[in-house]
């Protein structure tokens, strides 16, 4: 029987631990795929994040460390420097590089490092229980703005995208989602045309992926689905934020 | 051939002759002399210069660095190295090789910018979050500056562990002939645990999380027999006029060249004084402490700082021997004269209660 489809060989024989209907595993099956398809497994070194993808290496079959919560992107540009002929992406959940990790991912981005950073946006801390992310959208509710998210409270929820956009050190800065088939095939092929950039040494690039946690946002599986497209992507438009020419 | 150099540069110059090929730092007083050095310097070997965005990005550069496989190093004072401590933490349970350079200055909080040995204790208690230690060299003078880079990098790699050189304002900033003449690249030591790509081989993975706590504890415990490998192996010190001394002076950095400085008046006057200078602050040099208390009932810890080297000579003579204490805490930097008639003091009193 011809096959079709199968495990990457970039990802372990391994279990995923994250919850159902998360988009994590998507997004890990998603970089094993193009990791495998653009022949990176060899150079691939990888940034784990603090958070729900910092588990990543026990399915990654590539090099990775794990970085303390916020630093992907300094840690990130250290390899990348010593390195320069490996591939070196991080991968960051919204707290990670948004709130903790602001300031390493800004100026790695302005400094133009030759890295990628795929950023799980998915509007919450979640390994630590549902706490409000810099990416909780006005209203909702999370275990740490109970009655909802208040801009006067706690702020606005940040654009990650548009805000190193306007950093010349960026080249290519995509969101996409991973809540239905077609966005998902939009998601690889963003994560796949960052890759790119980093490899034909253009700038900084950096794939934000809207992804489903009906754990923490108390939802079913297909209504948190749904969610990102009522909803989140409201805040956070899909498309092609930043591209200079690669 | 001797140059005449600041410590902060001919830190820098060292370090590049050892090896280091990486530099990553942000700027604070009083060591913006060894950035900026790097900043020239590094890109004569086709090295990595940053000046991060911050003290905690640069030590993360340098773990990026280090698990890249690089000699890397970073510097700050006081204030910026509390920052990096959640990097150090990160290093020693990674157990990945790093220099990190403080040039103390008075503290705490924003301190000053004047000398000050008031870091000791942060960097022999490991100074992060976690059960783990640092090697702590300290040097006295800018030429041992020169010569403790080198061993910093290699002990670096030789144990995989962060090693903090330990030095102030005035010995980063004061200008003395130094020669280089020495330093070699030294050892090389395998490097199988570095993240180069997983290219014919299997892939690795370096981390610090452990679920399972048995897993954790067994880690805790392996990082505690190197430490103890490292405490057997490792302890550098100087005796200076100690055998047929009264009273032994502990000092360290600058507070050792002062105190030698009040020594050599003391002996003048036929009072016998003598010092330690621990060179490694840890492993600190406990044993020599023990033996010398066999002969001597008089300990005299002198330190820029309001008595943390103190804690140390305590855990060493463990309740043996009678220790005085001097301490000019907050950038101040007493005399060689000033101690000279403090020591004496407490040598006369000592006297006196021996006789008594």
């Amino acid at each position: 029987m011809k096959k079709v489809y199968s495990r990457p060989s970039s990802l372990k024989e391994a279990h995923f631990h994250y919850c159902p209907g998360c988009g994590h595993a998507i997004v890990n099956r998603l970089l094993a795929e193009i990791i495998d398809e653009m022949n990176l497994r060899d150079s691939a070194i990888c940034v784990a994040p603090a958070g729900c993808g910092m588990l990543v290496y026990n399915y990654f079959d590539i090099d990775t460390l794990e970085s303390a919560h916020g630093r992907g992107a300094a840690v990130a540009t250290g390899i990348k420097r010593v390195r320069p002929d490996n591939l070196v992406f991080s991968y960051q959940g919204d707290g990670d590089l948004a709130a903790i990790g602001t300031a390493e991912s800004f100026h790695a981005a302005n400094r133009g490092e030759l890295i990628t950073v795929i950023f799980v946006n998915n509007g919450v801390y979640g390994m630590t229980g549902g706490q409000m992310a810099p990416t909780t959208v006005i209203d909702q509710v999370t275990t740490t703005t109970p009655s909802g998210r208040a801009s006067n409270q706690a702020g606005h929820p940040v654009r990650m995208c548009e805000v190193l956009a306007v950093l010349d050190g960026t080249s290519y800065l995509e969101r996409v989602a991973v809540n239905k088939p077609a966005a998902i095939t939009a998601a690889k092929k963003a994560i796949a045309k960052a890759f790119q950039h980093q490899l034909n040494r253009t700038g900084f690039s950096m794939v934000e992926v809207l992804s489903p946690c009906p754990t923490n946002w108390k939802m079913g599986t297909i209504e948190a689905c749904k969610w990102i497209d009522d909803v989140m992507s409201k805040q956070f438009p899909l498309g092609v934020v930043k591209e200079v020419k690669c | 051939m001797k140059r005449l150099m600041s410590g902060n540069a001919a830190a820098g110059e060292a370090a590049v002759l050892a090896g280091c090929t990486c530099y990553f730092g942000y700027p604070i007083t009083p060591q913006n002399e060894l950035t900026e050095y790097m900043a020239k310097r590094i890109p004569e070997i086709g090295g990595v210069f940053i000046q991060s965005e911050s003290e905690i990005a640069a030590i993360n550069m340098v773990l990026g660095a280090s698990v890249a496989g690089a000699r890397a190093m970073t510097s700050s004072s006081g204030p910026g190295i509390s920052l990096k401590q959640e990097g150090i933490s990160y290093l020693a349970a990674d157990e990945l090789p790093a220099v990190i350079l403080n040039m103390v200055r008075g503290g705490p909080g924003m301190g000053n910018i004047s000398p000050a040995q008031s870091d000791y204790l942060q960097a022999t208690r490991g100074g992060g979050h976690g059960d783990y230690r640092t090697i702590v060299l300290a040097p006295s003078s800018v030429q041992e500056i020169a010569d403790l880079m080198p061993l910093a990098f290699d002990l670096a790699e030789k144990y995989r562990n962060p090693v903090v050189v330990l030095g102030d304002g005035m010995l980063g900033q004061m200008m003395e002939p130094v020669s280089f003449d020495h330093i070699t690249k030294g050892d090389t030591y395998p490097k199988d645990y570095t993240l180069t790509g997983a290219k014919g081989r299997a892939s690795r993975m370096v981390r610090s999380l452990l679920f399972d706590v048995k897993e954790e504890e067994e880690h805790n415990w392996k990082l505690s027999r190197k430490y103890r490998r490292i405490e057997q192996n490792e302890v550098r010190y100087e005796t200076y006029l100690i055998e047929d001394a009264k009273m032994v002076v502990v000092a360290y950095g600058t507070s050792a060249r002062i105190a030698k400085g009040a020594i050599t008046r003391l002996r003048r006057e036929n009072l016998k004084v003598g010092m330690i200078r621990p060179i490694t602050l840890w492993p600190f040099p406990a044993k020599i402490i023990q033996d010398t208390a066999k002969q001597i009932h008089d300990f005299f810890v002198f330190e820029m700082s309001a008595g943390q080297l103190i804690e140390d000579v305590r855990l060493a003579l463990e309740g043996k021997g009678h220790v005085h204490f001097y301490g000019r805490p907050g950038g101040i930097i007493p005399t060689p004269v000033e101690l000279y008639r403090i020591i004496s003091r407490h040598y006369y009193q000592a006297e006196r209660s021996r006789k008594s």
